[in-house]
Parts: structure tokens; sequence; C-alpha cells
């Protein structure tokens, strides 16, 4: 077991460096910093000027140069100004005297750059924003995960049945609508004049006060495409396992049906929609950005748009770096999981 | 002028449709509760007549009143256009006179597919699950808006014109000035004061040209990756298995972002991205020819060389934009939504595809293969692939509602597309700004967006039931 998790630690780091290079090599391609030295200047620069600029800015070095600063793993950059003497290095933070800036400074050393658009510290934008973020996929689970399991059983006990099929049905609807579409559709019924005007068409007050007004609407929207998903997994699931000899020898026994779901196949059923939810954490990664784009809500998502938007390469790459982590670690917890979920799985 | 109703004439009927309506949502909580305590009576070894007759009614209840409600929607849909006037025959009745031709191709579609269903295969089969047949309408349907209105049967007005003083108008209002012009904008006007009706079904087209082609594509190179991966092992399947974990594992959106923007287009990536993607369904053809007729010399050569020049000819024309006869172009745009697409579906092709071929890998029949000397490519895409087709055109099915949904977020995120087009997505992006005071310009692209996809779901849903028959 201890081998295994160490090797799989070790592919997502290698998979983790092979990422952030590729945000790091499309971001830093010529045309996006030119775009960035004029964002950053003004935008009438000449084609000199803006040369000078990215070369004052250290954006002028070759790809893995940068690369390696940005990890921290080479001496970060400085330049000196030829005719003023000017010294700009990477290192310096604000205010500081660039001579006393420190060697290195990357994600190994805890820096994790300057954002061009919000002129704050990375780190402290990733913090704040993740939080809020926490706070809504937080929420999200709590609604999506226990509706989804129950749809998924109370479908699966009993394949055919009335209630399997209209549950199913509702499920499939629900992986048919996207957020953008079923937050449009909500916001109409339940936000607007034209609907029933009981809660709020934006969650942006949510981010300091959540109430259900406010908070509703989008924890529902994000939590709505992902049931259906997992209920089908679920229902799946529970399907096969009622049908296992286990399960019909405990029926002939005499166990009434409701104590052959609740002890006998529940507990085996769960394992695979287990790894579903944790593999469900990509796609709601994605349902938190447009929903927090639909809904105004500044959270990571958000960030992730405006970092996107603006080419702000040091928060793009913080913000891709904190994505991959989840997306590579929920895979992982999914893996060690099904391990212990599922005994007779064994790992050489 | 008056605004258009939404039933017209047919307006008798509205008390009885909304009261069928109410009716219907009271019978089905009836009948789940109803069900449930019969279900559970059963259970415990306690039948008790009267709850199971109850849970009876409730069920029979449920299905009377969907079928009266269907059978409004009939007479809404025929009456509209049996209507003499635009006034008689309201905003239902006139867009559905307008959808003539759609309802005509549907029913001949359906008329051929029904009567010759025992001589389709698989696609006849379809006919037999209710699920898929009302899946397979519904696509059926769009297919047909879409093509029908790019040949511009359908649409009202022109989807980019704007009409002064029509902004944001309701569903049904009558344009200002009527010479020569549709009189009324069926659906309403949207922000810019344009004809929401025209541009869902332009939309449509949108959709329809690029989603299954996306598909189509990510499959071939899912397949051709996928097959080999499985079928060899080794350091082949570590080397493709890292490379599309690693596509899997960055967030979508960040992708798009990252492979969409102004900045990158300019530096020609995403050609060459297409120059790679491109090639592999040519390579697919070539291989799968090859392996095939590599005994029959003369037929391979023939079919080796329609196949290249073809390919090649459209190759040059879709990825390069350098058709040497200037048929083929492929708008710039429209390349890069498409090899976004095609780039982030692929992977997960190749882990299905991967999946079904080692699996099928082990059966005696591809032993038997082996033993009769056949080359391993033959073996790999006319022994396993074969095999492999029913989870496949499933998951192809799947796959085109999962690529419109992905061609929705790209438009909503204003990715890729004009921002005049009238994508869907790129039309809810603008609608939602007003949401809550004028939905219906995101409402209808919204609506349209989630009957496609469930139709595609449903029609999945169909075929895995009925290739699982087999």
């Amino acid at each position: 077991m201890g081998v295994f998790i160490l090797r799989r630690v070790g592919v997502m780091i290698l998979t983790a460096l092979c990422l952030t290079f590729v945000v790091f090599f499309l971001t830093n391609l010529y045309p996006a910093l030119e775009k960035l030295a004029k964002t950053q200047g003004n935008q009438r620069m000449s084609d000199e000027a803006v040369v000078s600029y990215l070369e004052r800015h250290g954006h002028l070095q070759p790809l893995l140069v940068k690369y390696g600063q940005w990890l921290g793993v080479v001496p970060g950059h400085v330049h000196e100004n030829p005719e003023t003497g000017a010294i700009t290095a990477r290192c310096a933070t604000r205010g500081m005297d660039p001579s006393e800036a420190p060697r290195f400074c990357g994600l190994l050393q805890g820096d994790w750059g300057f954002s061009t658009v919000f002129k704050d510290d990375v780190s402290n934008i990733i913090a704040v924003r993740l939080g809020l973020t926490g706070k809504l996929m937080f929420w999200v689970l709590v609604v999506m995960i226990p509706s989804a399991l129950v749809i998924g059983v109370l479908a699966g006990m009993r394949e055919g049945s009335r209630m399997d099929r209209s549950l199913s049905t509702f499920s499939i609807a629900s992986t048919a609508t996207p957020e953008y579409v079923s937050g449009v559709i909500l916001i109409t019924l339940l936000a607007s004049s034209a609907g029933w005007k009981i809660f709020k068409g934006t969650a942006t007050s949510a981010a300091d006060n959540a109430t259900l007004e406010n908070f509703l609407l989008p924890v529902l929207t994000i939590s709505l495409y992902g049931v259906g998903y997992i209920a089908r997994m679920t229902r799946a699931s529970m399907t096969e396992v009622m049908t296992a000899q286990y399960i019909r020898t405990a029926r002939l026994k005499g166990v009434s049906f409701r104590n052959v779901v609740l002890k006998h196949a529940l507990r085996n059923a769960l394992i695979a929609p287990f790894t579903v939810i944790m593999l469900q954490f990509p796609w709601l990664l994605n349902g938190v950005v447009i929903v927090e784009t639909l809904f105004n809500y500044k959270g990571f998502g958000w960030v992730l748009v405006q970092a996107a938007g603006n080419n702000d390469i040091s928060l793009l790459l913080a913000c891709s770096v904190v994505a991959v982590v989840v997306v590579l670690v929920t895979q992982l917890i999914s893996d060690i999981g099904y391990v212990f979920l599922n005994p007779r799985i064994q790992i050489s | 002028m008056e605004p258009l109703t939404w039933t017209g004439g047919l307006s008798v009927l509205d008390p009885v449709f909304l009261l069928a309506w109410v009716a219907l949502g009271i019978a089905v909580v009836a009948q789940i509760v109803a069900t449930f305590l019969a279900a559970e009576d059963i259970v415990e070894h306690e039948v008790s007549a009267s709850t199971r007759k109850m849970a009876e009614y409730a069920v029979l209840g449920v299905k009377i009143i969907a079928g009266l409600i269907l059978l409004l929607i009939l007479v809404y849909v025929v009456g509209g256009i049996l209507m003499p006037t635009l006034e008689a025959k309201g905003i239902v009745g006139t867009v559905s006179t307008r959808l003539l031709p759609v309802w005509i191709a549907l029913l001949a579609t359906f008329a051929v597919s029904i009567a010759f269903k025992r001589r389709l295969g698989l696609y006849g089969k379809l006919f037999d699950s209710m699920v898929g047949m009302i899946g397979f309408a519904i696509v059926m349907f769009w297919v047909f808006t879409a093509i029908f209105g790019a040949m511009d049967l359908i649409v009202t007005h022109d989807p980019l014109a704007q009409v002064s003083g029509m902004k944001n108008k309701v569903p049904g209002t009558a344009l200002p000035d009527v010479e020569g012009a549709f009189p009324y904008y069926l659906l309403g006007g949207d922000n810019l004061a344009r004809d929401v009706f025209s541009r869902v079904v332009k939309g449509a087209w949108e959709v329809v040209k690029v989603a299954p082609f996306a598909t189509l594509f990510a499959f071939m190179v899912g397949i051709t990756l996928g097959l080999p991966a499985a079928y060899f092992g080794g350091r082949l399947d570590t080397i493709l298995s890292f490379v599309s974990n690693l596509i899997l594992a960055f967030p979508v959106i960040l992708l798009f972002y990252l492979l969409v923007t102004p900045e990158i287009v300019q530096t020609g990536i995403p050609v060459y991205m297409a120059a790679v993607l491109f090639i592999f369904p040519i390579i697919f053809m070539v291989i799968l020819i090859n392996s095939r007729f590599h005994v029959q010399p003369v037929k391979r050569s023939v079919y080796l060389v329609i196949t290249l020049v073809l390919g090649l000819w459209i190759y040059s024309g879709v990825a390069w934009n350098a058709d040497p006869l200037g048929l083929i172009e492929f708008p710039p745009n429209l390349l890069v939504v498409f090899v976004s697409v095609v780039f982030v579906n692929s992977p997960t092709v190749f882990r299905i595809v991967r999946g079904i071929a080692l699996d099928i890998k082990t059966r005696d029949y591809v032993a038997a293969g082996q033993t009769r000397g056949e080359g391993p490519w033959y073996i790999m895409l006319w022994e396993i692939l074969p095999n492999a087709r029913g989870p496949l055109i499933v998951d192809f099915c799947l796959r085109i509602g999962y690529t419109t949904i992905l061609l929705g977020t790209l438009g909503f995120f204003g990715l890729g597309l004009s921002p005049e087009s009238p994508d869907w997505g790129s039309t809810i992006n603008d609608g939602r700004k007003l949401l809550s005071v004028f939905p219906h310009p995101a409402l209808a692209p919204a609506f349209s967006l989630m009957s496609l996809v469930l139709g595609l779901n449903l029609l999945a849903d169909g075929l895995r039931e009925e290739s699982l028959r087999d």
C-alpha cells in the first residue's frame, strides 16, 4: 500500500509539472506577453517599448529558465538598466531595495508571484477566493450527494418499477441540463419579475453573508447537473448488487425487503458511487466557474475567468496549480478509498 | 397592431390545458405515494387490496391525464397549422406553421423507418423502444430544424437584423413597420432588437454542423490510439495513458481559455493542433483498408489511392485552409472551436476504447485470429472494433450531447465564435444580463439546448436497451 501511494504521488507530481509547464508555455507566448505589456504600460506602446518592458521584467528569457524561476529552482531574474543603472529584480517585493532581494523566489519558497490584474499577492487572492468557493462547494456536496444517493438507491432497488422509471427520467433530464441552462431557468422561475420573485438572481452578497435567499440558487444549479450522473451510477451499482446471489439467499431466508436493502445491499452498492463522486470533482470545478460567472459570486472560478481573460500569468498559473492538485488528489483518494472499501481488490 | 396571443383562436382550450397540468401534478404525486405504499405492503407480506387498488388507479390516472395533455398539444400544433390567419393561429400555431417542413420530414422519416424496421439492423430496433423513439424524434426535430433553417425555410427574419423599437419586446409583438417583412417577432426580441425565434433556429444549425463531426473526429482519434494501446500494451500504453490523463486532469474551461483566446490563435497553435488531430481519420481509414485488402493488391491500391486523394484534399482544406482546388474552406474561428472540442473529447474516448479493447482482447476469437496468422491491425480493426460497436455507438450519442454542452459553454464565455453568432451559448450569455427583467431571450435557447441534449441522452438510452437485448 505504501509503495502504491508513493508511486501515485510521484506520478501526480510529474503530471502537475507537465500541466503547469503547458500553461506556462501557453501564457508566455509572445502575443500574450505583448498584450500583457500593453495592459501594464499603455495601449499605444511602440514595439521597442514593448520589448524593453518585457526585457526589464525578464519575460524574454528562455522558457525553461523562466519556468525554473517560477518554480524557485533557478535564481530570480535581475535586470540592470545600462543607462540609468536602475535595478529591477523579480524577487524584490514592492518597496524593497532590489539589491537586497533574495536570490530565489518561486513556488518552492512559497512565493506565488504578484497578480497584475488585482494588484495583490497571488497567494492572498487564491486563499480568500478558495475559501469562498469552498463554502459554495461544501453546500453543493451537502445537497448533491445525499439526494443523488437516495434517488439512485430508490431507483435501483427494484429495476424496471414505476419508481425506477420516473426517477431515471429525472436523472437523465438533470444530466441533460448544463449549469448555464438550469441557472437561467431557475433564475427566471424563482428570481425574476416574470416568475416568482423569492430568491436573488445574484450571489455577490453571499460572500460575506450567505443566506437561503442569495445562496440557494447557485448551490442548486451546480448540484442539479451532478445529481443525475451520480444517481445513475448508484442505480447501476444498486441493480447489480440486487441481482447478486447473496441477496437472493437473504430474501429466501425470509429477511424483509427493507432489511435486505438497508443492511445487505446498501454497503456494497455504495462502493462504485464513491469513486464516481470523487471523480466528479473536475466537473464540479467546471460548474463552479460557470455558476460563479452567472451569479457573480466572486470565488475561485470567477478569479480564474478574470485571470484567463487578462492573461495574468502568475494568477493563472496559481489557478491551474490549484485546479490540477484538486483533480489529482481526488483521483488519488478515489483509488485509495476504493481499495479500502472493496477488500477484494489487492494491490501488489 | 395587436400583439399575438400564445394560442390564438384555440385559446378556449387554455383553461383545460392548465387544469390538465395541475391534475397531472397531483396524479403523479399520488401515484408515487400510492405505489410506494403498495410496494411496502408486498414487502411485508401484507398485501392489502385497497392500497394496491389505489396504486393502480393512480397509475391509470396519470396515464389518462398525460394522454390528454399530449392530445391537447397535438391539437395546438395541428390546429395552429389549419387556422386561417396569423391572429387566429397565435404564437404556437404560427411557430408550428413555420415548422411545417420539419413536421413533414419527421413524419416521412418515421413512416419509412417503421415500415422497414426489420431490415434496418440496430437502427430499426430503435423503433421497438419507446424511449429510443422519443429521443430519436427530438434529435431529428432539431436536425431538420437546423437544416431547413439553414436553407431559410423556417426563419422569419434575418437573425442579425435589428428592428428599431423591438428591443426586449415580449413574444408575439408586432413589428412597427411591416413593409414586406414578417409582421411579428414570434418569440420576442433580444437586447439588440433581433428576432429570438430566427436566432434560435439559426443557432440549431451552429450546433448541428459542429457537434456530430467534432465527436466523430474525437472517436477517430480515440479509436486509432486506444486500440493499439490496449492490444500492444507495454510502454506505448503507459505513454498514451499518461498523456490522456494529463489532458483529462486539465479543467476544461481553463483549457478553452488558453486555446481559444485571440493571442493564442495569432500564434497558430490551433492550426498545428488541427494538423495533428485531423490526420488521424486518414490514418484510421488507410489502416482499415490496408489491413483488410492487403492480400488483394489491386483492390487495396485502388481503395488506398481513392482514400488518400480524397482524405488529403479535405485535410489540406480543413486543417491548413490551403485547398488546391479552392472548394473547401473552413472559417478560422470555427476551426479553433472545433479543434478544442475534439481535443477535450478524445482522451475520454481513448479511455473507453482502451477499456473495451482490453476486455475483448482476452476472448477466444481473438486468440483464434492470432493462430490463423492475422496481423495485429486486422485483429484490432476487424475483430475487436466490430465487437465493441454497441457501447461505442451508445457513447457516441451521449458524447454528441456532451459536445453540444461544451459548445454552449464556449459560447457562454464568449470564446471562439463571433459575438454576433446566433449559437445558443452566446445567446444565453447575451440574455443573462437582463434575466430578471426580460427572461425570454435567454430562455428560448436554454430550452432548445436542454431538449436537444435530453433527446440525445434518451436516444442513447434506447440504443443501450436494444443493443443489450441482442
